[in-house]
């Protein structure tokens, strides 16, 4: 098998007396989408924070593309290729959906000190802004301002942020939440339409939308990985059943 | 990022033309002290803009703005001092009264402090940064304080206005003429920069540093150049004043200087340009009125307090935010 | 050479606790509410003044020293509901700016009343005179009763902080706001209680300084931004903090300035090294806060996480 693109190993992150990561290891190979699902607590949030070098972890390795990265602060994993949805979307509310996207395209060509030309007649920046709009389906919202978009347009946002990044991977955190069935169901798709370009890393607790995305899954309980394999196998895997989907459907 | 109503461009442009025509309305009505108090009210507004950068658009609340502002002015004295003793600062550094060298020296000088300053307290945030900023600017007040060949507390004089080849600038007006410009240009360099790839991440960083991180963008270096920048304007500003005043003293250093200035920004409309014109305008002109009721005139700060006071409790958007919300 | 230290050791361990007691309310008040006070030296100036002006119309210390601790609790708790309340959702830069006004509005106020030159205030009969701390070394009983004084309430913050309701809450910081209404605690009079005893705090410094600063318009803000440094080195929030970094710079600021004047006398003219040596010394704190910010931008403990 050839080197994962991501790999987490042995993370360790403690908050005071609760162990938040729990010798957790994880791998995301090229193209793959992996999701990373568990019960709320289960430390989701933390792994992804640490993936994502907003927390430091007490102890374990993070390799990005064969490199250590658990050193890095977060701009420089973005500009490598890993990039991050929200799970609360933050947006820069004052700007359009076009600006938004815009300064993504921005930072990923390069520094952004350049002091004069006016960024807003910039037609090669627009255009590469615009681009990313239309394949998330909000072309017709650049101009909008941000505040005034929906909770559903602005998670689609957050897509078409990342994906302006040139990411080879996406930390996609809980992009279906607080979405009606009509938005889950376009997200869905959308996701499908990304699948195999570029790989992901999907925390989801939408059970359906994971079956039918998720190459792997991962089972987070207290910290740990309990179980990891095909949608399938974890399905039927009794430890997960009980642990996890047991209420529902045993 | 608005449109700009056009009752409101006309307005600017009234405004502008009253700019240009003051020193002969001065003549006319007999008063040439309104020259000076004109003058006086541009180069704060030349303060308050470039706070303004680092306040408004960037979302910093920086109370040490006097620091610039005060660096500049005393770059402007020292290198006067040792142009006329003909002693060198340090040894080396040759005095000047020349307005082409004083300038751009003042302008350094504001550059590097702000970077010292910047790059230590950026490594902060929110009421950090603040009371950090405050207290550096505290500490040049209390350096210079005690710098008694420099006039100590008391300041000092400086016998003559910088020189300008072509221009007499002994000459109230000519003086006004150039401040403006000055102005005017920096208004322009000022609209360039929040327009510019560099505005536009300075803007992003105000609204959520963690969106800038997750697209890639190392805030801490922006915000740094914006302050160097920010230092820059100020120091401007304080080595036009001290040009204009002939004196200087800690007072340009104090924190309520500081204030001031943060006055004028969030009274004129914080994250505009003209806003803090329109502030700084209104603020010196008001404290020049009140100066002079008789018997109250030093308890002015009463009056400029309570403003204060209630412009942030109720006053959202400042002056300029509410001619806008009127004209549209 | 010895008695000397030991007696700037004393003098610097005053100031210590006199910053102690305003960083003590600043951060506190931060701490639960998440605002900052640029007023706080007001309150200060409030505690200072009424204790001098009570004095000196009645004579009696104990009228004077109730005077200043509530004329302080309440100026602090009237600031609270009048003006802080709208401010508790607003940032930081409104809370700076209306408080900052409220300051100019105070000085003007005290000007306005009691002049602008300074009151002087002797020290209580009581607490005249002086005793020797170690043999040879006369000190001011007054100044060690302000040592007393500041201990003892660092002692009743600490017992406070971790055994009461309101310590739970400092503990867990302003960012738990939701959790404490959550609790059922009433947080309207829970914060204008915690603003008075920030007020409370700043006041008795106030009153203690009387006799040893000079009383007068500006004082608050002069030790306001002293204050600050210390927050800052201590860090935000932290009592801990506040109270270890308030020793030091107390201990810094005294000992740089009794050894820096006399150092530049030995090569410069005595009234020019006084004037720099004067203001040297007062760099030192801001170089160790520069210091601090180097190797721990969050302060020497900080307060969460």
């Amino acid at each position: 098998m050839a080197t994962p693109l991501l790999r987490a190993i042995d993370l360790v992150k403690s908050f005071g007396g609760l162990r938040a990561t729990d010798h957790l290891s994880l791998d995301v190979t090229e193209g793959e989408v992996h999701a990373l699902i568990g019960p709320n607590g289960a430390g989701k949030t933390t792994a992804v924070g640490q993936l994502i070098g907003e927390i430091r972890p007490d102890a374990g390795q993070i390799e990005f593309a064969g490199e250590d990265i658990s050193r890095l602060p977060p701009p420089t994993r973005v500009r490598r290729g890993l990039a991050r949805s929200f799970q609360i979307s933050q947006l820069l509310q004052d700007y359009t959906a076009l600006d938004n996207v815009a300064l993504a395209v921005q930072a990923r060509e390069g520094h952004s000190f350049r002091f004069w030309g006016a960024v807003r007649r910039d037609a090669r920046l627009r255009r590469a802004a615009m681009a990313h709009l239309e394949e998330t389906g909000l072309a017709a919202l650049a101009d909008q301002r941000t505040a005034d978009l929906s909770h559903g347009q602005q998670k689609q946002l957050e897509l078409a942020i990342a994906l302006a990044t040139k990411p080879r991977l996406m930390l996609l955190d809980e992009p279906m939440a607080g979405l009606g069935p009509t938005e889950t169901q376009a997200m869905t798709a959308l996701l499908r339409a990304l699948k195999g370009r570029i790989a992901m890393l999907l925390i989801e607790h939408d059970m359906e939308t994971v079956f039918a995305l998720a190459d792997r899954v991962t089972v987070l309980v207290s910290g740990r990985s309990i179980a990891c394999g095909p949608p399938a196998a974890i399905r039927d895997d009794a430890a997960v059943r009980q642990a996890y989907l047991g209420d529902g459907d045993a | 990022m608005d449109e700009t109503p056009a009752s409101l461009r006309w307005i600017g442009l009234a405004l502008l033309a009253l700019l240009l025509a003051l020193p002969s309305l001065a003549t006319l009505a007999g008063d040439p002290a309104w020259v000076s108090l004109a003058t006086r009210m541009l180069i704060y507004a030349l303060a308050a803009v470039s706070l303004d950068i680092i306040l408004g658009y960037g979302g910093l609340a920086c109370f040490g703005h006097a620091a610039f502002y005060g660096i500049g002015g005393y770059t402007v004295a020292i290198l006067y001092r040792h142009w006329q003793t003909s002693e060198p600062l340090f040894g080396v550094i040759p005095g000047s009264t020349q307005f082409l060298v004083v300038i751009p020296a003042a302008m350094l000088a504001g550059g590097v402090l702000a970077a010292a300053i910047g790059a230590l307290s950026l490594r902060t945030a929110g009421v950090q940064f603040l009371m950090i900023t405050l207290a550096f600017a505290q500490m040049l007040f209390f350096l210079f304080s005690s710098l008694s060949q420099y006039g100590g507390n008391d300041g000092m004089t400086v016998r003559r206005r910088n020189e300008f080849p072509g221009l007499d600038l002994r000459d109230d007006t000519v003086f006004y003429y150039l401040v403006l410009a000055i102005l005017l240009a920096a208004l322009f360099v000022a609209h360039r920069l929040v327009g510019s790839r560099f505005g536009r991440v300075l803007g992003g960083i105000r609204q959520n540093e963690r969106r800038m991180a997750a697209i890639g963008v190392q805030s801490y270096r922006y915000k740094l150049a914006a302050f160097v920048i920010a230092g820059m304007g100020g120091a401007l500003a304080g080595a036009l004043m001290v040009n204009q005043a002939r004196f200087v003293s800690p007072d340009m250093l104090f924190w309520t200087k500081s204030g001031e200035m943060m006055i004028m920004v969030i009274l004129g409309g914080a994250g505009t340009l003209i806003g803090p014109v329109i502030g700084a305008i209104t603020l010196t002109g008001l404290e020049d009125l009140l100066g002079r009721i008789p018997g109250w005139g030093e308890h002015k700060l009463f009056a400029i307090g309570l403003l204060l006071v209630l412009v942030v409790l109720f006053g959202r958007g400042g002056l300029y935010g509410w001619l806008r919300r009127r004209l549209r | 050479m010895l008695n000397l230290a030991v007696e700037q050791a004393l003098n610097g361990l005053q100031l210590g606790v006199m910053l102690f007691l305003l960083a003590a309310g600043l951060t506190l008040i931060f701490g639960i509410m998440g605002v900052i006070n640029i007023a706080h030296g007001s309150l200060y100036m409030v505690g200072a003044f009424l204790t001098a002006y009570t004095v000196a119309k009645t004579g009696s210390f104990l009228l004077a020293l109730l005077a200043g601790l509530a004329g302080a609790a309440v100026a602090g708790m009237a600031m609270e509901t009048l003006i802080m309340r709208r401010l508790y959702a607003r940032d930081h830069l409104d809370q700076v700016l209306a408080t900052f006004g409220v300051s100019l509005c105070m000085n003007e106020i005290f000007s306005l009343l009691f002049g602008q030159r300074p009151l002087y205030v002797s020290i209580p009969p009581l607490l005249d005179g002086s005793i020797e701390v170690v043999p040879g070394v006369p000190y001011p009983i007054y100044r060690l009763a302000i040592v007393a004084v500041g201990l003892m309430v660092a002692l009743g913050l600490y017992l406070l902080i971790s055994h009461t309701r309101i310590g739970m809450l400092v503990r867990a910081g302003s960012t738990h706001r939701d959790m404490v209404r959550a609790l059922g605690v009433d947080i309207r009079s829970l914060y204008t209680a915690v603003f008075g005893l920030g007020a409370l705090l700043a006041g008795l410094a106030g009153l203690m300084a009387g006799p040893v600063y000079t009383v007068q318009v500006g004082m608050g803000e002069q030790i306001l931004i002293l204050t600050f440094v210390v927050v800052v080195i201590g860090g935000l929030g932290s009592i801990r903090g506040a109270f270890l970094a308030a020793m030091v710079v107390g201990l810094v600021d005294t000992a740089l300035r009794a050894v820096v004047p006399p150092w530049l006398k030995t090569f410069m003219e005595a009234s020019a090294a006084d004037a720099l040596g004067g203001g040297l010394s007062s760099l030192g704190v801001y170089l160790l806060m520069a210091l601090v910010l180097l190797v721990k931008p969050r302060g020497l403990l900080p307060a969460h996480g």
